[in-house]
C-alpha cells in the first residue's frame, strides 16, 4: 500500500485498475460486445465476474459499462427511469470514483447511460450507449427450461414455443397482458428479452440512433442491437402489438406521452401519477409545464444534488 | 400368404437393416420394415426387449449405429431422416409427425393449459392467427371427447385419461402423416383405458393415419395393430398381420407371449 502510494503521489489512491475490471477481462467483454454487434439479438456468453454489488443488482450493466467507459465519457445511470433512486446514485458514483468519469443526469448529454427497466422518454442520438441490466437473457426461457433445447431454437429459428405464451395471455385475460420484457424479433432473426423494460419503451428500439448493450451477469450473457436495427414485438395478426397508455397525465409536468408511475400518496389512497423518467420530467417542468399536483413536495429541487 | 411381406405401392416409412448398439450391449438388430400410409402398425414385446430403442431410432431421436430409416416427407419425398441437416429434420418431426408419450406429463406443457398445449404445433408451424388457433383447438377437444370449457385449464387439473386426450389432440391437429406412440394407454385404468382406444381407433380411421403403436400389451395390440412385429432381445422374431399373429404365432416367443396374457 505504502509503494503505491508513493508511486502516486499526485492521484488519489486507488488500489483497482480504471474502471474496476482488469484490461483482459475488459478485453474479453469487448470481443463479446463485437460479437453481440455483429449478431443483432444474440445471446454472446462471456466469462461473468464477481462485482461488489449481488447478482441482481446489474452486475451484467456494470461489467459492460466498465468495458466500454473512458476518462472522456459523460455517464448517466437511471433506475426505473429516474436518476435519483439508490441504485442509480449509488452505481453512479462507483464509476464517478473508479473511472474518473463527468456523471450527469441530462440524457442528451451523457455518452453512456446505463438504465435499468426504461428507455429513456428523449429520443438517443448516434454516439450515445444505452446499457441495459438484464436478469434473464432468453426469452424462453419461461416455457423451455433446458439451455440445450433453447440454443438449438434459437440456431433453427424456431419461435412458435414464444406464442404460446402470448397465446395464455389473450386466453386469460382477452388481450396480450404482458406489459415488460415484452418479446421482440431483431431483424426479424433472433427473438429476443428487451430486459424487463415496459412494452412502452419496446418501440423505442426500433431503428434507435444509439447502440443499445444488454448484459446479464448472473446468466453471463451480452446481446447487442447496433444503431437502425429493426425490432418488431411479437403479436398475433387479430390481436396486434399495443402499448400502455394513461387516462392521467403527469400530475407534475402535464406530460400526456410519457410513461407514468402510479404513487400512493397517503392511506386514505390517495395518488398521483407522475412521469417515471426523472430527467424528463424535470425538463418539463423548468420548460413551464405545470401539471394539476404542481409544487408538490416529489417536485421540489432536491436538497442534495446526485453526485 | 407373404402378402403382408411385399409393400408395391411407394412406402411411407422403409427401414434396411437397422441396428442400434448401447456400447458393446445390443439395443435392437437388424430391423427392416416397411409401412405404407393409413396402416397401423405394432411393435410387441416383453420389457427390456428393444421396443423403445426401435422408436427412439424410428422417431428420429436416437441416431441408429447403422442402416438406413427411410421416411417420405412432405417436404423432401422419400429420404433418410438421419441424412437430413438437423433444422431441417426437427421441422420435418414438426410438420409430418406427431409423438404420443406414455406420461402425458412428457408430452404436454404442465405449465401451459390444455388449449394452448394443443394449439402450440400450429404456433410452431407458422400461425399467428389467435382466432384460427382458438376455433381449431376447440374443434380438436371436442372431437377427443373433452369438455370444451374447459380449454384453458393447466394439464394437471386433468384426470390421466384427459391429459392424454390433450396429448392425442396436441399430435393431431396439425395433420402429421405419423404418429408414434409409446404405450398411450399404459399409466390408465381399463376402462378409461378402452373408452380411450376406442376414441384412438376412431381417429386413425377417420384420418388415415399410419401409426407406430409400441405396447406390451396384447389387447391393446389386438384392436389397433394392422400388422405386428415381435421383438426379442433386440430382434424381429416374428412379423404379420395381427390377427395371424396373434391367433396363430409360428415362433416359440411369440406362442409363450399370446399364452402368457391373463384371461378373466
Amino acid at each position: 500500500m505504502t509503494t503505491l502510494s508513493t508511486s502516486r503521489p499526485n492521484t488519489a489512491e486507488r488500489y483497482y485498475n480504471y474502471a474496476y475490471l482488469d484490461e483482459q477481462t475488459k478485453r474479453m467483454i469487448r470481443r463479446a460486445i463485437l460479437k453481440a454487434l455483429a449478431i443483432p439479438g444474440y445471446q454472446a456468453p462471456f466469462g461473468s465476474r464477481e462485482m461488489p454489488v449481488p447478482y441482481g443488482w446489474g452486475t451484467g450493466g456494470i461489467q459492460l459499462t466498465a468495458a466500454i467507459i473512458g476518462p472522456d465519457d459523460v455517464y448517466k445511470c437511471i433506475d426505473q427511469g429516474a436518476d435519483d433512486t439508490t441504485n442509480a446514485v449509488s452505481i453512479r458514483q462507483f464509476f464517478a470514483k473508479v473511472a474518473d468519469v463527468a456523471t450527469t443526469e441530462d440524457t442528451g448529454e451523457a455518452t453512456i447511460i446505463q438504465t435499468r427497466h426504461r428507455i429513456p422518454e428523449q429520443p438517443l442520438k448516434a454516439g450515445q450507449v444505452l446499457v441495459f441490466q438484464v436478469p434473464q437473457p432468453e426469452p424462453l426461457r419461461g416455457l423451455e427450461a433446458r439451455e440445450t433445447e433453447t440454443r438449438a431454437m434459437h440456431a433453427y429459428e424456431e419461435y412458435g414455443l414464444q406464442y404460446v405464451s402470448l397465446y395464455e395471455n389473450v386466453s386469460t385475460y382477452g388481450r396480450i397482458a404482458a406489459t415488460a420484457g415484452y418479446p421482440v424479433m431483431a431483424e426479424e432473426r433472433y427473438l429476443m428479452s428487451p430486459s424487463p423494460i415496459p412494452k412502452f419503451d419496446n418501440p423505442k428500439m426500433d431503428a434507435n440512433e444509439a447502440i443499445l448493450l444488454f448484459g446479464a451477469g448472473r446468466e453471463k450473457r451480452i446481446y447487442a442491437l447496433p444503431p437502425h436495427t429493426r425490432v418488431r414485438s411479437l403479436d398475433f395478426e387479430d390481436f396486434p402489438f399495443e402499448v400502455q397508455t394513461w387516462e392521467e397525465s403527469c400530475a407534475l409536468c402535464a406530460a400526456d406521452d410519457a410513461y407514468l408511475d402510479e404513487v400512493i400518496l397517503d392511506d386514505a389512497g390517495a395518488k398521483m401519477f407522475v412521469c417515471s423518467d426523472s430527467h424528463h420530467c424535470a425538463e418539463r417542468r423548468a420548460a413551464g409545464h405545470v401539471g394539476p399536483m404542481a409544487g408538490h413536495q416529489l417536485a421540489r429541487p432536491e436538497t442534495e444534488p446526485a453526485q | 400368404m407373404n402378402a403382408h411381406s411385399e409393400i408395391q405401392a411407394a412406402p411411407l416409412l422403409k427401414v434396411e437393416g437397422m441396428t442400434k448398439w448401447y456400447g458393446h450391449i445390443v439395443g435392437c438388430r437388424d430391423v427392416s420394415f416397411k409401412m405404407r400410409s393409413g396402416e397401423v402398425l405394432g411393435i410387441v414385446g416383453e420389457s427390456g426387449s428393444g421396443k423403445t430403442t426401435l422408436l427412439n431410432c424410428l422417431s428420429g431421436k436416437l441416431e441408429p449405429s447403422s442402416g438406413a430409416i427411410q421416411f417420405d416427407t412432405r417436404r423432401f419425398g422419400l429420404t433418410d431422416i438421419y441424412a437430413l441437416s438437423e433444422p431441417d429434420r426437427r421441422r420435418m418431426q414438426r410438420e409430418d409427425w406427431g409423438f404420443v408419450h406414455q406420461n402425458p406429463r412428457d408430452g404436454l406443457r404442465m405449465r401451459a393449459s390444455g388449449g394452448a398445449n394443443v394449439a402450440e404445433p400450429l404456433m410452431n408451424l407458422g400461425q399467428r392467427h389467435y382466432g384460427k388457433m382458438r376455433r381449431a383447438t376447440i374443434e380438436w377437444l371436442d372431437r377427443v371427447e373433452l369438455d370444451t370449457r374447459r380449454i384453458d385449464d393447466k394439464p394437471r387439473h386433468f384426470s390421466g385419461g384427459m391429459q392424454q386426450r390433450i396429448q392425442v389432440a396436441r399430435n393431431l391437429i396439425h395433420g402429421p402423416k405419423l404418429v408414434f406412440m409409446d404405450e398411450p394407454t399404459g399409466g390408465l385404468d381399463v376402462s378409461v383405458q378402452a373408452r380411450l382406444l376406442d376414441l384412438l381407433r376412431e381417429l386413425v380411421r377417420d384420418l388415415d393415419l399410419a401409426v407406430i403403436i409400441v405396447t406390451h400389451d396384447m389387447a391393446v395390440a389386438r384392436l389397433m395393430a394392422d400388422r405386428l412385429l415381435v421383438m426379442r432381445r433386440g430382434e424381429v422374431v416374428e412379423t404379420g398381420l395381427t390377427d395371424q399373429v396373434l391367433d396363430d404365432p409360428q415362433h416359440p416367443y411369440t406362442q409363450l407371449l399370446v399364452s402368457s396374457v391373463l384371461q378373466i
